[in-house]
């Protein structure tokens, strides 16, 4: 049977495992006829192109884990950014893992979706934001939303400030099939609140497991979201993450994406305006090889005045990887006094590798700052080599470039832990010990 | 200190260096001079190790020790220090921790450990002040939108703080005001001793009013064709190079 065809009849028997919630199940139900109706995306779509999940879908799929594993702190505790000091929301093969979390109810609500959706308490929020943002026809959104019922639920009511970083971290273990996962969060920065999110699929073994994942995210008037999202899998690990920001008037929302591992890679990020003064900074770093691939897929619809958003994608690229970047703004006509920055700059470390780079803007209104940037080029031979003559050697020299050329995203990580890890993550990535901040 | 013989080197199969002879001893100060396209930023270049260029013949001895085949990082280690015409701009690496990299990879691959934090913090201090440079700018990405003083005044400063054997300074007088150059050159006669060399690769006869040689060679056409005593600028600054020619003629 065909993977399409498998997914389908697996939905009738997710739909009984789970609890028949009247709405929900119509929400779950129309999601499925349009995944139906619409397959799997191709490289004939144009949101697409450049990415081909082709050999992927060859491969046999469960939704369904069959292992049941016990995982320790020990095996783990790398991937979290902190021991203690966050709040954390673990899932094991898409099942929650009480003793690896660190969830909360006081103040803040950092809990699982499946509780807050069977919980009368929270019935009001989700029936206010769940499947709101989500963009219903998009067919990988609604594959998901089909078997959504297990993620993070993160509610910050108003005039709330989380007293420390939520970590969501989805870890995946060896399964009888290839697991397809189908993780679905929903966060709410309610007016006024502050909150600061680090979201990480990482796989524990060496098994072929594609995540499809879905957060929605709502951040209210005046509120402030920070996110970052680790991306550092192993190479049999394929994410394709749809991310979707609804934001109100005077908020503030980040996401910063650092992509370093895994095998496919596909972001999709989602800014929505709907309110005036809103501020939205879209920034990541990519540093791949091997076959890896990772495509970001951004679009901020600026529909209001007066709103601004930042882009800032760095990459590197070595080996045969391949990168892409579509970054999309759509500016409305009533939306005046836009500012829109877009910068993507790349370097190819190889002749192999390869980047697509795509600026796409569509504005409608005639008094906006829209502009977008983008380089492809090689390391600076004449930088090396003013290195190397004060005594830097060659592949210091290089990472020390490399540092400096992401470092316009990881010094606006707001999180100092978080930025130290990601700073060790690159070191090791380009295999060098340089014990210095830039 | 350094001994070049029979040197022969090209760019892309252009000889640019025609069989160049140059002995250097330790306390000395050698000028070389010469028309523009003469090969002395070529030379200043091959002797740092700089990998366009394509040594075919001679040899570059180091205190003794072949030095033709390093690569550029450990011709430093060993003590060549080059001041660039052109100081490359790197963004996102501060002039601190630039040569704070600098210091401890040398460090490192002499065997040594790092250098103690306050000891490096002394050290910068010290030589910014000797060389009147801002405490701020220490601060800045590396060359990065400096003036053209300020980026010669950087490179004599990690100079002063990589303490070479044998310092070459590629036009280090161009680009820089009067006062800029009394500072630039003040700093330079500090840090001679009768253990280091200095080569200065100018135009001018300006700089070597302030940087006074013990030798000055005249570099044309890839081979040095005359050496002289301080006076010697001093005439092809009156009389320029057309004399020379004629005379090899």
């Amino acid at each position: 049977m065909a993977l399409k065809e498998k997914l389908i009849s697996s939905f009738m028997a997710f739909e009984e495992r789970v609890n028949a919630d009247e709405e929900l199940h119509e929400i779950r139900t129309s999601a499925i006829k349009i995944f139906e109706g619409k397959g799997f995306p191709t490289k004939k779509d144009e949101a697409w192109k450049y990415t081909s999940l082709n050999s992927l879908l060859k491969h046999n799929f469960s939704v369904f884990p069959k292992s049941e594993v016990s995982i320790g702190i020990a095996d783990v505790k790398r991937f979290f950014i902190d021991e203690t000091d966050t709040y954390k929301v673990v899932f094991v093969n898409g099942v929650f893992n009480s003793f690896l979390s660190s969830t909360t109810h006081d103040g803040i609500d950092v809990c699982l979706l499946s509780s807050a959706i069977s919980k009368p308490k929270y019935r009001e929020i989700v029936d206010k934001y769940f499947n709101k943002i989500a963009v219903k026809d998009e067919t990988l959104t609604s594959l998901n939303t089909a078997f959504a019922s297990e993620g993070a639920f993160i509610n910050i009511p108003k005039n709330k400030v989380a007293d420390k970083p939520i970590e969501i971290v989805y870890f995946s273990t060896k399964n009888e099939d290839n697991l397809w996962l189908n993780p679905r969060n929903l966060i709410v920065v309610g007016e006024n609140a502050q909150v600061q999110i680090v979201e990480r699929h990482q796989s524990l073994g060496s098994d072929l497991v594609l995540t499809n994942s879905v957060t929605e995210i709502f951040v209210e008037k005046n509120a402030v979201l920070d996110y970052y999202k680790i991306q550092n899998d192993e190479l049999e690990a394929n994410l394709i993450d749809n991310t979707y920001i609804s934001q109100q008037q005077g908020s503030n929302a980040s996401v910063h994406t650092f992509s370093f591992g895994g095998n496919l890679t596909r972001n999709n990020l989602n800014f929505y305006h709907f309110g005036e003064h809103i501020e939205s900074t879209l920034k990541g770093v990519t540093i791949i090889e091997d076959k890896q691939h990772v495509d970001h897929y951004t679009l901020v619809h600026h529909a209001q005045p007066n709103c601004e958003s930042h882009q800032d994608y760095k990459g590197i690229f070595g080996g045969n990887a391949t990168g892409v970047f579509n970054g999309k703004i759509y500016v409305d006509k009533i939306a005046q006094k836009t500012n829109a920055f877009q910068q993507n700059n790349n370097i190819l470390m190889s002749e192999k590798a390869t980047i697509n780079a795509k600026p796409q803007l569509e504005i409608f209104a005639d008094d906006v700052k829209c502009s977008h940037g983008c380089t492809i080029g090689q390391l600076d031979e004449s930088a090396l080599f003013y290195m190397r003559q004060r005594g830097i050697p060659q592949k210091e020299a290089r990472a020390l470039l490399m540092y400096a050329f992401t470092n316009d995203v990881i010094s606006s990580i707001k999180i100092s832990s978080l930025q130290q890890r990601i700073m060790k993550l690159i070191a090791k990535k380009l295999g060098v010990d340089l014990g210095f901040n830039l | 200190m350094l001994t070049i013989k029979d040197l022969h080197a090209s760019v892309e199969d252009k000889a640019i260096l025609k069989g160049l002879n140059l002995e250097i001893k330790a306390g000395e100060v050698h000028a070389i001079m010469g028309p523009n396209g003469s090969g002395k930023s070529t030379l200043a270049s091959v002797i740092a190790g700089k990998e366009d260029y394509e040594v075919t013949q001679g040899e570059i001895t180091l205190e003794g020790e072949d030095i033709s085949e390093l690569a550029p990082e450990e011709r430093a280690h060993k003590g060549v220090f080059l001041s660039f015409q052109y100081p490359v701009e790197i963004p996102g690496v501060t002039v601190t921790n630039f040569i704070k990299t600098a210091i401890n990879e040398t460090r490192k691959a002499k065997g040594m450990d790092e250098m103690p934090a306050n000891e490096m913090l002394k050290l910068i201090r010290e030589k910014s002040e000797m060389l009147e440079i801002d405490r701020k700018f220490l601060s800045r990405s590396l060359n990065e939108g400096f003036s053209g003083g300020e980026k010669k005044r950087n490179e004599i400063f990690q100079m002063a703080m990589l303490e070479p054997k044998l310092a070459i300074l590629d036009e280090t007088d161009s680009g820089l005001d009067i006062d800029a150059l009394r500072i630039v050159a003040n700093g330079v006669n500090k840090l001679k001793s009768n253990d280091n060399a200095v080569v200065v690769i100018t135009h001018y006869q300006r700089l070597l009013d302030y940087i006074v040689p013990d030798y000055v060679h005249v570099l044309m056409d890839g081979k040095i064709v005359k050496s002289g005593t301080k006076e010697l600028a001093f005439e092809l600054e009156e009389k320029g190079y057309d004399w020379i020619k004629e005379e090899l003629v």
